[in-house]
């Protein structure tokens, strides 16, 4: 079974390679890169004009399985992935039950074998029940599977739990994934704490909130000696404190989502719940800051904290709506449109960011075109132009605030382990 | 653009932010002709015969439902109270099947209060009556804002270059902010005082001025406006105790006395008398809080009426 991908450029951050060529794939795995290389026996794919990638790297998404099923299910959720463009996605544990033991890690590893469409990583919870008073079962569940630990949905306040969950997680290689905003100081809020907050009437949680977290979760892993992720990261301060500790050695890596990085606090101020995420939506400086810490390498990766909802979940009052939207389904073009079409970025930035270092700080194997590597490939039409039509998502959580937007540039195909998964826009499988 | 040719017909009245000036100036001079009918003996006119317009309220309120209420009977609508502990709402409705339901009953105007900020918004976008918005949490309350100006205006003559003191709870405060969105479009400068943990950071990014001290806000101002002040907020730790509070921000006369002598005092109600106002300015010469009251009354008349006829004649039914 062999399949070419023919005159394509080919962008691969891990080999340094960016020029056009051709791809062959055996077995699933990538065979080799060369120009003209021979299509006898292999099926061709024309891939001129496009741009062939490592398949991207989701380290934070909410597949919602099990439990919360309305919101999203591992079919739903990976056929979004895929349309992405990506072909790897790791899922966060706060689903219900809590994925907190080796069994829920094993339970959704063999779900994604039979109705996953792209590659599912499994992210264990810290603490039992994400209750945030005693840790779970790290070891078994890294044992099993897990790729990485982390409490996300929320923030995990206590220093002492935090500083042991570090210290063992470390035992076994993996990071620590942090949600990282004070509870206290965000108490009630909804929304950034701003001039929007300000005269909407609506609570505000500070960047300060967010700033204390980080600081706090740096200082642990400075003094444990361990591997922390900063998800998420929205605030100024907060890019500040990442970038200071990288200089001082701190084994901190951290993530940015397109939402945080191209949208400001006005998106809520039609009350919009389809743009209420923790943390919130910030304001221009906030976003401005978080460009240049992703441009520096003070942030590491791209993710999309995919959190979606089921539609009478969202369909509220603001203050009661629940946080998060769907984010698999337009990351890529919300980035190429308003980082690599403004110039800011280049496109062996972006494949960096989405695919390859993705894949280095959850240690495993994509984010690579290396020959032997596993053939998860993303094909783009970096010049397409599409609208974006939220009714039309493979995710179940229908929410967006980019929803209408029209944006520039598209993966027109993704294969996994060198079969097609999407091919111009439509899953196939 | 006449004034003549701004129609408020079928328009929701969602906030004062989103309102133009001349809309604003609309609602004003109609309140003027409708305080006329208040103070007839017969206090009926039949305008709005025919029309129905449904209160549902989901926050406790006496004045303000009272005020729509009457407001609605004097011109001859139909008006029903739809309070949310009576209605399903308790039974675990959701906002937009409860607006529905209303909405089916061919209901013309849905006066709305919810304790949600952006409530009156999420109703517009999903109900095909006009909303007119009585208060969405510490979002807006575009018809106190607008009976405070005609308030200010009626004694005043003017608003532009009006020093207008708001004191108190801003942070909490939908009266505070169509206050500010209205004052701010008519041309009065806006200065604003209360306890830095009640008020929000970066209002002042609105154009207002924002004080520490409530002396510097009262200095020369024209107006001040007295926002009550919730025994709950204390209870949050946002300020240490009510005598604490009295002292420091509360208007006494030695306070008033900082501002203009012939400063109006206001209040948009209930007030705590001996907390955030003393009785003796609450009652005193220079107080407008009872006249605020009838104002309401005259501006409800006006919105009712602007957004169910667009502004035809006063005496004919629609």
């Amino acid at each position: 079974m062999k399949l070419l991908l023919k005159g394509g450029t080919i962008i691969d951050p891990t080999q340094n390679y960016n020029q056009v060529a051709d791809l062959l794939i055996e077995n699933g795995l990538v065979s080799k890169i060369g120009e003209n290389l021979s299509t006898t026996g292999a099926e061709v794919f024309d891939a001129q004009g496009l741009v062939i990638a490592p398949g991207f790297v989701d380290m934070h998404v909410h597949l919602r399985e099990p439990g919360l099923e309305a919101k999203e299910d591992i079919a739903s959720g990976t056929k979004a992935a895929a349309a992405g463009g990506f072909t790897t996605i790791a899922c966060m544990p706060n689903t219900k039950p809590v994925v907190d033991q080796a069994i829920i890690v094993s339970g959704i590893l063999h779900r994604a074998q039979l109705e996953g469409v792209v590659n599912v990583k499994v992210i264990g919870a810290l603490s039992k029940g994400q209750q945030g008073k005693e840790l779970a079962e790290i070891g078994d569940m890294i044992l099993s599977g897990a790729v990485a630990i982390s409490d996300d949905g929320s923030s995990l306040d206590n220093n002492r739990l935090f500083k042991i969950g570090l210290e063992y997680t470390s035992m076994f290689g993996c990071p620590v994934i942090s949600h990282a905003e004070d509870e206290s100081l965000v108490d009630e809020g909804v929304m950034h704490e701003g001039a929007v907050s300000a005269m909407l009437g609506m609570k505000g949680r500070p960047s300060v909130a967010e700033d204390i977290a980080v600081a706090r979760d740096i200082m642990l892993a400075e003094y444990t000696d361990s591997q922390l992720h900063i998800a998420h990261v929205s605030s100024k301060g907060a890019v500040e404190l990442i970038r200071q500790a990288k200089k001082r050695g701190v084994k901190v890596t951290a993530e940015a989502t397109p939402h945080h990085l191209t949208l400001t606090d006005e998106a809520v101020k039609t009350f919009n719940t389809a743009a209420k995420v923790n943390p919130p939506l910030r304001s221009a400086d906030h976003v401005a800051a978080l460009l240049e810490g992703l441009k520096d390498g003070t942030l590491d990766a791209i993710a999309t904290d995919h959190a979606p909802h089921a539609f009478e979940e969202k369909d509220i009052e603001f203050r009661q709506a629940p946080p998060g939207f769907a984010g698999l389904e337009t990351a890529l073009g919300v980035i190429l449109t308003e980082l690599y079409h403004t110039g800011k970025f280049t496109l062996v930035e972006i494949i960096e960011k989405m695919s390859t270092a993705p894949a280095s700080i959850l240690n495993i194997e994509a984010g690579s075109l290396k020959a032997g590597a596993p053939a998860d490939i993303a094909i783009i039409d970096t010049e397409l132009e599409w609208t974006v039509d939220s009714s039309a998502f493979y995710t179940k959580g229908k929410h967006t605030p980019f929803d209408k937007k029209i944006l520039k540039g598209k993966a027109v195909a993704t294969i996994v382990s060198g079969k097609f998964v999407m091919r111009k826009g439509k899953v196939c499988i | 653009m006449s004034k003549r040719q701004i129609s408020l017909r079928g328009k929701d009245i969602l906030g004062l932010e989103m309102m133009t000036v001349p809309e604003i100036e609309v609602i004003l001079e109609t309140a003027c002709q409708m305080k006329g009918i208040i103070d007839r003996d017969i206090k009926k006119v039949p305008t709005l015969r025919g029309k129905s317009i449904v209160n549902l309220f989901f926050e406790a309120s006496t004045r303000t439902r009272t005020s729509f209420e009457l407001a609605g009977k004097y011109l001859g609508a139909d008006v029903v109270n739809i309070t949310a502990s009576a209605s399903s709402v308790t039974k675990g409705e959701s906002l937009r099947d409860t607006l529905y339901t209303v909405e089916a009953m061919g209901v013309d105007v849905i006066v709305m209060r919810h304790e949600a900020e952006g409530a009156a918004q999420y109703a517009a976008n999903v109900a095909s009556p006009v909303i007119i918005n009585a208060g969405d949490g510490a979002h807006e309350h575009p018809t106190q804002g607008l009976l405070d100006m005609f308030t200010m205006k009626e004694v005043k003559g003017k608003l532009d270059g009006l020093k207008v003191a708001i004191v108190g709870d801003i942070f909490h405060s939908r009266v505070a902010r169509s206050n500010i969105w209205g004052l701010l479009k008519m041309g009065a400068e806006v200065h604003l005082a209360g306890p830095k943990t009640l008020m929000p950071y970066y209002i002042q990014e609105v154009g207002v001025h924002v004080h520490n001290r409530v002396e510097e806000a009262l200095e020369g101002a024209d107006v001040v406006n007295v926002l009550r002040i919730q025994r709950e907020r204390q209870h949050k730790g946002l300020f240490p105790s009510a005598r604490e509070y009295a002292r420091i921000f509360g208007i006494n006369q030695a306070r008033l006395d900082l501002a203009k002598p012939d400063a109006l005092i206001m209040h948009p109600g209930p007030m705590n008398r001996g907390l955030e106002i003393s009785p003796d300015v609450a009652y005193g010469d220079q107080s407008v809080i009872q006249e605020q009251v009838k104002n309401g009354l005259a501006i409800r008349m006006a919105a009712l009426f602007l957004v169910l006829t667009g502004g035809k004649n006063i005496e004919t039914t629609a």
